[in-house]
This record gives C-alpha cells, sequence and structure tokens, in this order.
C-alpha cells in the first residue's frame, strides 16, 4: 500500500501538471487578456498575468488534491462515503419518505398559510411534479425519449383557454377534454415515430413541440398569436366560485374573504391531479400494458416475438403521457388566468426530461423528488443572484457523479412469489427509443 | 386434418440485395415432434427462423402452419407480432433476449400479455380493478409458477432475469415462450454455450415439451449430441439449399451432410467413411 502511493507521487506531479497546461491554455486568453471598448470605441486591453498565475496555481494544487483523496479513498461511491450503519437507517427512512412527504404535502397549506410566496411555490413544485410523472410513463416506463412533451402542455392549455372563453364552458367540463385533446395529439405525434429509435425520435420529438409552438403563435385569429388568451376563468369548487361577491364561497360559509383561499384551493387541485397521474400509473404498471412498456424498454424484439403488438404499446404510451400533460396545462391556464406561447419553449420540456432523468427514470418517488430539487433548489439559489446558474449546475454535475442513474436508480417488480426485491439500475435498460 | 405437418415451407426463397441467403427450400416439420435445422456456418438456418417467425419477409414461396384444428395459417403473409399471437408460433433466439431488467416471474408475465389484456379489458377493467381481471391475474401466476418449477427456477422467481447465470438464462426463455402457449416452438441454437450437464437437461426439458404438452418443436443446433439424441427428423441445408433430410440416423451417415460440415468434397467424405468405419 505504501509502496504504491509513492510511486503514485510522479503520477500524480504529471496529470496536475497536465491539468496545469490545459487550464493555462484555456484561461491565457479568458483571464490573461482583458478586452473593452474604449472611450471612442476602439478596443482598450490589458493584461491580468497576477490572476491567470493564481488561477493555473489553484488547478495544478486542486489536481494534487483531488488525486490524492482519491488514493486514500478509492473510487468514490455512496459505500465509502457513507458508513455501514447510516445507510440502513437512510435506507429505512426511504421506505417512509414517501407517505411523510405524502402527509407534509397535505399540511403545507395549513402551515404556511399566510406565506404566499411558498404556497405559490409549492402550486409550481407539485405542476412540475405532476408533468414529470405524466412524462415518466413515456420515458421512464417504455423507454421513448420524448423531448417535445411541452407540446402536450400547451395543447391542454389552450384547449381549456379557448374552449372556456369562447364558449363558457366550466373547468370541470374543460379538465378531461384537455386531457383527451393531449392525447389524441400524443397519438397524431407517435404515429410518424412508430419506426424511430434513439436521437431521431429525440429530434422529431423536438420539433413536434416547436411545430406545436409556432402554430400556437401564427394561428392567430385562432390563439391570439403572440399576445395570448386572457381572461381565462378561474376554477370553481363545483359551480361555487371563490371570490368575494355573494355567492362565493367565503359568503356561503359565512367566513371573511380572503385570497389566499383560492391559492389553497388550486393547491389541492394541483395535488389531487398529481396524486392520481401517480395512482394510475402505479396501477397501469401492474397491469399487461404497463409490464409491455417496461419490456419494449427492455427488448422490442423480443416483445414482438412475444405477440405484443409495440405499435399499439408505444402509442398507448404517448397518449397516456400526453393526456396527463394536458391535464397540467389545463391547470397551468386556469391558475395563470392568461397563456401565450412564451410559457411553452423548448426550455419547458428539457426542464421536464431533466426531472424525470434526474429523479430515476420509472421512479415515481424519485421524480417528485427531483421536481422538487429542480424548481425548489432553484429558487433556493436566490440569494445567491448571478452564481445562480452556477451552483446549480454545479449540483447538477455532482448528483449525476454520485447517482449516475437517478435519485432513485433502482427499480421495484411489479409482481412477486415471495419477496419483492428491487432490481440494481445496472441491469435495467434505458430504452433506445 | 391433424395427419398433416404443423409447418410446411414451400419454395422459401430470401434474397438480401444480390445475395440469395435461402434458395427455394421445402420442407415440413411433423405435428408432436422436433424437427431439426442443423448445417454449417452460414448456411441460412437463421433467416429460415426468421422467415419463419415473420422477422423477414421471404422473397418467395410459402409458409403454412396448421393448427390442431386444421385451420391453415400463410406465416408470409403475417408480421412477426401477429404470427406469436395468432398463429400461436413462439421463439428464443441465439443470443438471449430476456427482459434483464424484470424478474423472472415477471418476464413470464409479459409472455402472457395478450391473454391478460383481454382478461383487463384492455386496461379499463383492470384500472378499476375487477375481480375476473384479478382472477385472470393468479392464473397466470400460476402458469408461470409452474413454468419456474420446471426449469428448476423457482427459487430464483423474484431475482432480475438479467442476474441469472447463463445456462439459467437460456432455460428462462424457453419457459417464456412457453408461456405464450405456442403450437410450434421455434428455438434458435438453445445448447449455445452450455456445459454437458445443462446440455442434459435441456434435452429433457425439450423432450418433456414434446411429450407431455404435445408441443411441436423447430430447433437449429450445432451441438450434435443434443440434436442426435432428441430430433425427430432432421433436415440438413447448406449455403441456403437444402442437402439432406431424414432420421438422425441417415442424416448421420448421409456423405453429402458430412462433406458439408468437412468443407470438403463428397467423394473425399465417402472415403473418410469408409476408412473410418
Amino acid at each position: 500500500m505504501q509502496a504504491s502511493r509513492t510511486a503514485g507521487i510522479p503520477f500524480i506531479l504529471k496529470k496536475a501538471f497536465l491539468s496545469a497546461c490545459v487550464a493555462l491554455v484555456l484561461f491565457s486568453l479568458m483571464i490573461g487578456i482583458r478586452t473593452e471598448a474604449g472611450p471612442d470605441g476602439q478596443l482598450t486591453w490589458w493584461t491580468r498575468f497576477g490572476d491567470l498565475a493564481s488561477i493555473v496555481g489553484l488547478v495544478f494544487g486542486g489536481s494534487i488534491i483531488i488525486e490524492l483523496l482519491r488514493q486514500w479513498l478509492g473510487p468514490i461511491g455512496a459505500e465509502k462515503l457513507v458508513p455501514a450503519p447510516v445507510q440502513r437507517g437512510l435506507s429505512l427512512a426511504g421506505r417512509f419518505l414517501g407517505p411523510a412527504l405524502l402527509v407534509f404535502t397535505l399540511l403545507v397549506p395549513v402551515i404556511f398559510y399566510n406565506q404566499r410566496y411558498i404556497l405559490d411555490l409549492a402550486i409550481l413544485v407539485l405542476t412540475y411534479v405532476m408533468l414529470g410523472w405524466g412524462l415518466n410513463v413515456v420515458v421512464g416506463l417504455a423507454g421513448l425519449l420524448d423531448l417535445g412533451y411541452v407540446a402536450f402542455y400547451a395543447v391542454g392549455a389552450y384547449s381549456y383557454a379557448l374552449l372556456a372563453t369562447n364558449f363558457g364552458w366550466s373547468f370541470w367540463v374543460c379538465l378531461p377534454l384537455a386531457g383527451m385533446l393531449a392525447a389524441i395529439w400524443g397519438v397524431m405525434l407517435g404515429f410518424p415515430v412508430l419506426r424511430l429509435r434513439g436521437d431521431y425520435l429525440a429530434i422529431v420529438t423536438l420539433a413536434f413541440g416547436e411545430i406545436i409552438r409556432l402554430v400556437i403563435l401564427n394561428w392567430q385569429s385562432l390563439t391570439g398569436g403572440p399576445n395570448g388568451v386572457s381572461g381565462i376563468p378561474r376554477p370553481t369548487l363545483f359551480g361555487i366560485p371563490l371570490d368575494n361577491s355573494d355567492d362565493g364561497l367565503a359568503a356561503k360559509l359565512g367566513i371573511d374573504y380572503s385570497p389566499t383561499h383560492r391559492i389553497v384551493f388550486l393547491f389541492y387541485l394541483i395535488l389531487a391531479l398529481a396524486l392520481l397521474t401517480n395512482w394510475v400509473t402505479i396501477r397501469l404498471r401492474r397491469l399487461p400494458i404497463g409490464r409491455a412498456w417496461e419490456a419494449l424498454r427492455e427488448d422490442e424484439v423480443a416483445c414482438r416475438a412475444l405477440g405484443i403488438n409495440t405499435t399499439t404499446t408505444k402509442l398507448t404510451a404517448f397518449a397516456t403521457g400526453a393526456m396527463f400533460g394536458g391535464f397540467a396545462g389545463a391547470f397551468f391556464a386556469t391558475r395563470q388566468g392568461f397563456i401565450s406561447p412564451e410559457s411553452f419553449t423548448f426550455q419547458e420540456s428539457a426542464l421536464v426530461l431533466a426531472i424525470v432523468v434526474l429523479g430515476g427514470m420509472g421512479s415515481q418517488l424519485g421524480v417528485a423528488l427531483a421536481a422538487l430539487t429542480m424548481i425548489g433548489g432553484f429558487e433556493l439559489f436566490r440569494g445567491l443572484e448571478t452564481y445562480r446558474m452556477l451552483v446549480f449546475g454545479m449540483a447538477m454535475v455532482l448528483i449525476m457523479i454520485w447517482r449516475p442513474r437517478g435519485i432513485i436508480g433502482h427499480r421495484a417488480p411489479t409482481v412477486y412469489l415471495t419477496k419483492a426485491q428491487a432490481i440494481s439500475s445496472d441491469l435495467v435498460k434505458e430504452g433506445h427509443g | 386434418m391433424s395427419g398433416e405437418p404443423i409447418l410446411s415451407v414451400d419454395g422459401l426463397t430470401m434474397r438480401f440485395g444480390g445475395i440469395v441467403a435461402v434458395h427455394d427450400l421445402s420442407f415440413a416439420a411433423e405435428r408432436k415432434q422436433i424437427t431439426a435445422l442443423i448445417g454449417p456456418n452460414g448456411a441460412g438456418k437463421t433467416t429460415v427462423f426468421n422467415c419463419i417467425t415473420g422477422f423477414y419477409k421471404p422473397t418467395g414461396g410459402t409458409i403454412r402452419l396448421t393448427q390442431d384444428d386444421g385451420r391453415q395459417t400463410a406465416l408470409e403473409r403475417l408480421n412477426d407480432f401477429r404470427i406469436a399471437k395468432q398463429a400461436k408460433v413462439a421463439r428464443t433466439f441465439q443470443n438471449i433476449r430476456l427482459f434483464p431488467g424484470m424478474t423472472a416471474l415477471e418476464n413470464l408475465m409479459v409472455a402472457q400479455h395478450n391473454t391478460l389484456m383481454l382478461a383487463s379489458g384492455f386496461t379499463v377493467l383492470g384500472l378499476i380493478g375487477v375481480p375476473t381481471y384479478r382472477d385472470a391475474e393468479k392464473r397466470a401466476i400460476a402458469l408461470a409458477t409452474d413454468w419456474l418449477k420446471r426449469i428448476n427456477l423457482l427459487d430464483r422467481a423474484d431475482d432480475a432475469a438479467g442476474n441469472l447465470a447463463y445456462g439459467d438464462q437460456r432455460r428462462l426463455e424457453i419457459a417464456r415462450a412457453m408461456c405464450t402457449e405456442p403450437a410450434l416452438l421455434c428455438l434458435d441454437e438453445p445448447a449455445a454455450g452450455l456445459n454437458a450437464r445443462e446440455s442434459a437437461a435441456l434435452s429433457e426439458l425439450l423432450q418433456s415439451i414434446r411429450g407431455e404438452l404435445g408441443t411441436s418443436i423447430l430447433l437449429i443446433e450445432h451441438d450434435m449430441s443434443v440434436v442426435m439424441e432428441i430430433s425427430d427428423h432432421i433436415v440438413v441445408m447448406d449455403h441456403g439449399v437444402k442437402i439432406a433430410q431424414g432420421t438422425p440416423r441417415e442424416v448421420r451417415d448421409d456423405p453429402k451432410v458430412i462433406a458439408a460440415y468437412l468443407g470438403t468434397d463428397e467423394e473425399e467424405a465417402a472415403a473418410v467413411m469408409e476408412s473410418g468405419s
């Protein structure tokens, strides 16, 4: 052991030197030379070799420290960093984490009743939890990489907005319609991409997301184009509005009106929708269709050899995922009261996909935790201002190093004879379109 | 009608561009018998399999499957999953294609997809949890358990298929194919990579499938000890054409077969045989 460590010293120095060289080349222009526009618009520049030297020195020293740590600790893994009793405790806590989170979520409006900011943030997080769970059906279970999920969110939002503003239909009538319309679009997307796999599937779904957004943007007569749709009716509690009118909920219950009532109502509405998504997904996994989705992710050829119609299996996955996206979209429209194409950019798709991948593809709890981390964490770092993105990006990288297959990477079997054993993520395929 | 062969291949031709992989091949697989398709590497055996199971569309010829009740299906017109679903032809693969991230039991449950799908009312009834679906699922689990017992993997039922030993995976793939309750079971090199003991167990399993369940088997195999022991009928292919067929004994003594395997011409092979006997 001692011998190998001493033998490693030239190696460590060499590695640190190489890192320092790379840093020198990279930063010599980025930090070493500072350019700016002079008072007459001409280029002025000056050198900052002192800063450059300190950065290169930092890289050199840092490289040595990392290499030494690696030699002492071996490959960095959860087993080494977290002692065994703590791990056992964690796995025990993990079993109660889901129910505990649910109870906490139910109590959020009670605990934070007077903190509007937290309530709004909680609604936002739950919206993304629901979107994540919806996309999880397509990406996590069926293994079909979908980069255009926001399209279904948009279809749901515009379906509700247009039906409600043009025909005056209530939220509860429009909600299933929005889901259905989104599901139809899911099938429409599904058909042309049936034969595509992997990268090609990703590109076409990405294009689909953009097509929907561009159609909404340019079909001025129907969607109002870039002006969006405004004056979208707020949801009612089965016909009872939540405002300070005489037949509002507050008046009927004989309590003082507060705008927080509506926020709390919206909170429980999205919570119910998200839990519905979760419940349906959990049940579907245990039905033949859910098993076929997972089998499709594992091996499509074997599926066909077993007589599974892969076409309908893929289409139902797209339709189911899209339907939940549509529900979330309808909720988004009623919460905002105003929607425009700007809310449905590719960035949203990427964010939802990141939530699914970070959470651990296929894991319901993982997706919920990832949504909390991504959306909540993003807000948490608000105090860091300029460095927010940097810190956030670094946190993402660290999580991916520590847990390459997501926060909850293992897979729970859908049926068992004696004991349900978690299946290690190394065995579970990611799907390839 | 049951006197008719379960599978009759007639004039099967498969071209890939300019290459003729299978040329005008005709053979029949008898009901409740084990028919083996053998031949040197590149003879076109797997191509024939892929044509029968619908993974390739043959360039020419017919493949007719006759069910026990006399119903006939033209396999060359169906695509892969319909062949498995309607014509009840199940297959395994040369390189094992299990669902590695699913448990052994789940693998066998996926195989019963079509039965369960019907019982779950295409998901709708299953979602509300009607008792008929729960019964159907119980029956499916019972069938899967039965197969796990047969292949001696009952204690590994809840382990991921990818974690099983190679020989166990081979047997599990056969059990999975059998869970679709096929009329014809097509096995692509089931003994590849197995040791002598595992090969013997495999022979026993295949004979019990044929004997107890009466499922017809068509197999491709290189392991001659397995082929000679269990086959009722052997078809030998070389360079895409049939060069011999008959009982194991007939095929073993056929100079054309020996020539194909040794890569020599017929006279030389005959000479080798004579000097040997």
